[in-house]
């Protein structure tokens, strides 16, 4: 039993104990969910010292065989790449107790109950490497987030839920289907058993095979992330989640997609990625620009920060479909980014819907005067999402720029009017709800922000600079991890290049440490 | 030709689980009438305990694995998974007929644990004869057990309707099968499923291949209509929409488990020769079956209605298995019609309680607020939804792994991705009662449901338990399974 097992199920024991508490007891069961996935996060913590030091390679290896035939295994581990992502989890968690703790008062126990299943689920992919077990959390993390959204939603919440549940079940039933193709050919659901037979050569795919099946992994993931024009169910699913459910679903959620594109379709499907990717990155640029221009004329300002969501992770995709470390790094590091900046302004924009009810900018305006300090957050935030250096997001979209630039100069140009975009349409949301005349509904109703409401906003402002900032201390391990996948991703060298890549290599992560 | 005609000591252990239920239902039926009104509770717990009794008896005959009768019978693992499972589905639906019938007609009804008795004892002889007229037997002694328990309440309008259609249906449909036995004894000489094998590799396709295709269609329109495959499922909904809730159950699960075991044992015994010529018949069926079985499902406003287009949907997944014509297609047809059995009694179990005195509340709306007017019921009911769905941790996504791991094995790209999109359609419908139950608030007339007997609950705890158990730990069940299909041929 290692520690990341600890960190997996620990959740999964929380949802259990949280079942059996009394129903009527909602401060009892806030509580008890907000310490559980507090120490849940102070654990995870311990997480980091080892994989730091090694982050290339897996740490905290458990593989145990689950079932024996078909040979299903409890494999799970922790690299570099999972590491933040782990992290990110287990902190937003306790964040999204704080904020529903006066948002959310029907049916308590389910919802806190629901939360926890989340985080296990979400966990849980990141840290698979068996593939049958990276689908099985998958599609648990489907199912609270489903009732999170269905149950304590706006109006439209049912509609928003089942077209979210069915959008990603498609998706995921077609990764099925490629799972078990593998399977069938190789004799194992083992990812990294897999990528060592793809890449030596033993597990032999006609290039027409890999198309289809790394096009079907990849529908699943774009689905997740989400890819234009897959899009649509986000914009309804972020809109009518409750606060708490739409900052695990932009800051986490939409992660799992763009994480296991990383961690499956590259290093599997090499060659057919290489293939795809003009096409793939001409969508994401797409979403980059359609998602800006969508979200610059909401009237509503969670559906705005949803389309800014298309946007960002467009760079994302963009990012990783460069095959530069560049590239990669600055997906990666922009996932961590989003996850930041945008759940922060999920959780001001839920702060400004509990005050007002309502989420139209145009029922709002100038409530920098009656708060004062919720408008400098929600400002500061802001800068943080359009990419102000020293601030996170600039980091990731630099990165990803950069490389977009070396690999074809059109790609960075329009990634480029993207991030302007952003610019636009968040200032042009701050300016028409924080400043101007001040209505009367404005005034009686908006007051600053509460100790508690601070509490969820300080983490994720203190990480918005030290990601801004402190870069050192989060992108080695992320560097490390990529330039493993880029090896195998590269165009297959002649053997004398092959020969020198482990000692250059040896030498690149020394020079990174 | 048998040197005797005294059965022996194993022939008869072979038999021992049908001898013992059918002594045990004749028996039933004599001290019935002499039971006072308010001690006929107790008539469940015989049928129970016989149940019992057959299954220990079903496990101890699979120690001397073999034929008996002449070969009229087979004991292997295959005939021993099915009985056991069809045994297992009449226990749970004696449990959760118990106070039915008292809740019903205001006092509990003995004839009626007679009959589940006896229907297993057809479906126990489908799952274990080696021999077209005992498996036609077997089916007729079911299905004749089973149209009486979908009529049993002859005050009710539905309970008539849904009785005379399964009954007049049926029984064209098994004149279907019983003509095409006649074709096959005309063509080979035998009604025995190995030397019917034997003759058509000795040469009978040659001869009469057409022929001997025309009785094999005609055998498999009475095995489509007791499986539900489309074109023959018309009477499914009618049926499960009259029958009572409980029989539903049984109907969907037991006798469903018992129909695909001999269509499979047939399939890959007797005609196993003529596969080439059945796949494309199978395809096309499978596909079918889960098309109009999940489109037709997700109109539907009664939940009694739309889970029988749920179980007509099932039947195609596992049609699908059954054309992938392996080992581990058989394999996972038995995983899949365990699981299944599971789930499905589960939820009729929960429509019974749900449903209340006359079966008032079947409407899918009917279910608003379930959650909050009893949150156990609702919990047990989520996790058969989802095994039905398909998500995993449950019985019904490894079943659904199973059959379509099978088929890709057998190259059947395109089914398995059309399979895999109908589920996704069917998620639709499932989910529809999730939101009623989770996300619609109570209506007004709604009362709490009625207190539970303590068998409905363990029937619903018990099936509950199953389907997380095969959805966490499949492996005990599919390596039998794995064993038990090896043995058929």
């Amino acid at each position: 039993m290692t520690l990341l097992d600890i960190v997996l199920f620990l959740p999964a024991i929380g949802f259990i104990i949280g079942l059996l508490l009394p129903r009527e007891n909602n401060e009892l069961i806030r509580r008890y969910t907000l310490g559980f996935s507090l120490v849940v996060f102070i654990v995870s913590l311990g997480l980091i010292g080892a994989v730091a030091a090694n982050p290339g390679e897996s740490s905290f290896v458990t593989d145990k065989v689950w079932i024996e035939y078909p040979s299903i295994r409890y494999h799970v581990a922790l690299d570099g790449l999972s590491l933040w992502l782990v992290i990110l989890s287990t902190l937003l968690t306790p964040i999204c107790v704080l904020i529903s703790w006066k948002y959310i008062q029907k049916r308590c126990k389910e919802f806190y109950a629901f939360l926890l299943l989340l985080e296990f689920g979400v966990i849980g992919v990141f840290v698979s490497l068996d593939l049958f077990l990276f689908y099985v959390f998958w599609e648990v993390s489907l199912v609270p987030m489903y009732f999170l959204i269905g149950i304590w939603g706006h109006e439209k919440r049912i509609y928003a839920a089942v077209k979210f549940f069915l959008y990603t079940l498609t998706g995921s039933l077609l990764m099925l289907a490629a799972i078990i193709w593998l399977y069938n050919k190789s004799g194992t659901f083992d990812l990294l058993l897999l990528t060592d037979m793809i890449q030596k050569g033993r597990l032999a795919l006609t290039s027409g095979e890999s198309f289809w099946l790394f096009l079907a992994f990849f529908f699943a993931f774009a689905i997740k992330v989400p890819l234009f024009p897959l899009h649509t169910w986000l914009p309804d699913a972020h809109g009518e989640a409750p606060t708490a459910g739409s900052v695990m679903l932009a800051s986490v959620m939409l992660k799992m997609g763009t994480y296991a594109i990383v961690r499956v379709c590259l290093p599997l499907f090499p060659e057919a990625s290489r293939e795809a990717a003009p096409y793939i990155i001409t969508l994401s640029i797409i979403g980059i620009i359609y998602g800006a221009l969508v979200a610059m004329v909401q009237p509503n300002m969670k559906r705005l920060v949803a389309y800014s969501s298309v946007s960002h992770l467009g760079f994302v995709v963009l990012g990783i479909f460069t095959f530069t470390q560049a590239g990669i790094d600055g997906a990666v590091y922009q996932m961590l980014s989003h996850g930041v900046s945008t759940g922060a302004l999920f959780i001001l924009v839920g702060y400004l819907y509990e005050r007002r009810h309502s989420l139209e900018i145009s029922d709002f305006g100038g409530v920098s005067t009656p708060a004062p300090w919720l408008s400098t957050v929600f400002v500061i935030t802001t800068l943080a999402s359009v990419g102000l250096p020293l601030l996170n997001n600039f980091v990731g979209e630099f990165l990803v720029l950069q490389a977009a630039m070396q690999v074809n100069i059109l790609y960075a140009v329009f990634a480029a009017l993207g991030v302007i975009l952003s610019a636009v349409y968040m200032l042009w949301m701050v300016q028409r709800t924080f400043y101007g005349e001040t209505p009367d509904a404005v005034k009686h109703h908006v007051t600053d922000m509460t100790g508690r409401e601070w509490a969820a906003m300080i983490p994720l402002l203190i990480l918005m600079v030290w990601m801004g900032v402190g870069t050192q201390s989060f992108l080695p391990p992320i560097r490390a991890n990529n330039q493993k996948t880029l090896e195998m991703v590269q165009p297959q060298a002649p053997a004398v290049a092959a020969a020198e890549t482990p000692a250059r290599h040896a030498g690149e992560v020394r020079h990174a440490h | 030709m048998p040197t005797s005609f005294i059965p022996t000591a194993a022939d008869l252990l072979r038999l021992s689980p049908d001898i013992v239920l059918t002594a045990g239902g004749a028996l039933m039926m004599v001290i019935e009438p002499l039971t006072s009104a308010a001690r006929k509770a107790r008539m469940a717990v015989i049928a129970a305990l016989l149940i019992a009794a057959a299954m220990a008896l079903s496990v101890m005959a699979y120690s001397d694995p073999g034929t008996s009768f002449s070969g009229m019978l087979v004991v292997d693992g295959f005939s021993t998974f099915f009985r056991i499972l069809v045994y297992g589905c009449g226990l749970l639906t004696v449990l959760m007929s118990v106070d039915y019938f008292k809740r019903e007609r205001g006092s509990e009804s003995g004839e009626y644990y007679v009959l589940i008795v006896f229907s297993l004892v057809g479906q126990s002889l489908m799952a274990s004869a080696n021999e077209l007229v005992l498996i036609f037997i077997g089916l007729e002694v079911s299905s004749i057990a089973g149209y009486i328990m979908a009529g049993y309440l002859r005050d009710d309008k539905r309970n008539n309707e849904s009785a005379l259609k399964y009954f007049l249906l049926g029984s064209f449909a098994t004149a279907f099968m019983l003509y095409g036995v006649a074709w096959v004894y005309g063509l080979t000489g035998s009604t025995n499923l190995d030397t019917v094998r034997r003759a058509i590799l000795g040469g009978a396709m040659e001869q009469s291949g057409q022929m001997l295709f025309v009785a094999t269609a005609l055998m498999f329109v009475g095995f489509a209509f007791k499986i539900s495959a489309a074109p023959f499922h018309v009477w499914a909904p009618d049926v499960y929409q009259g029958a009572p809730a409980p029989v539903a159950g049984f109907l969907a699960a037991g006798a469903k488990a018992a129909a695909f075991a001999m269509l499979v044992r047939v399939a890959a015994s007797a005609f196993f020769p003529l596969t080439g010529r059945w796949e494309m018949l199978m395809w096309a069926t499978a596909l079918a079956t889960m098309i109009v079985g999940n489109f037709a499902a997700l109109r539907q406003s009664n939940i009694k209605r739309m889970l029988a287009y749920s179980s007509v949907a099932h039947a195609g997944y596992i049609l699908v298995a059954v054309t992938a014509q392996s080992e581990v297609g058989i394999a996972a047809v038995m995983f899949y019609l365990a699981s299944y059995a599971l789930m499905t009694i589960g939820v009729f179990a929960v429509v019974t309680l749900v449903a209340s005195k006359g079966e008032r509340f079947v409407e899918i709306e009917d279910f608003a607020g379930l959650v909050q007017r009893q949150p156990m019921l609702a919990i047990a009911l989520t996790i058969f939804l989802f095994s039905l769905i398909g998500i995993p941790l449950t019985g019904g996504f490894f079943a659904k792994f199973y059959v379509f791991k099978a088929a890709l094995d057998s190259n059947l790209t395109w089914l398995t991705i059309l399979g895999l999109l109908n589920s996704a359609v069917a998620a639709f419908y499932y989910l529809r009662v999730l939101v009623v139950m989770y996300m619609k608030p109570a209506a007004e007339g709604a009362g709490p449901v009625d207190p539970a007997g303590i068998g409905i609950k363990a029937a619903i705890v018990a099936s509950a338990v199953g389907t997380l158990y095969l959805g966490v730990y499949p492996s005990a069940v599919l390596d039998f399974a794995g064993k038990a299909a090896q043995l058929v041929k």
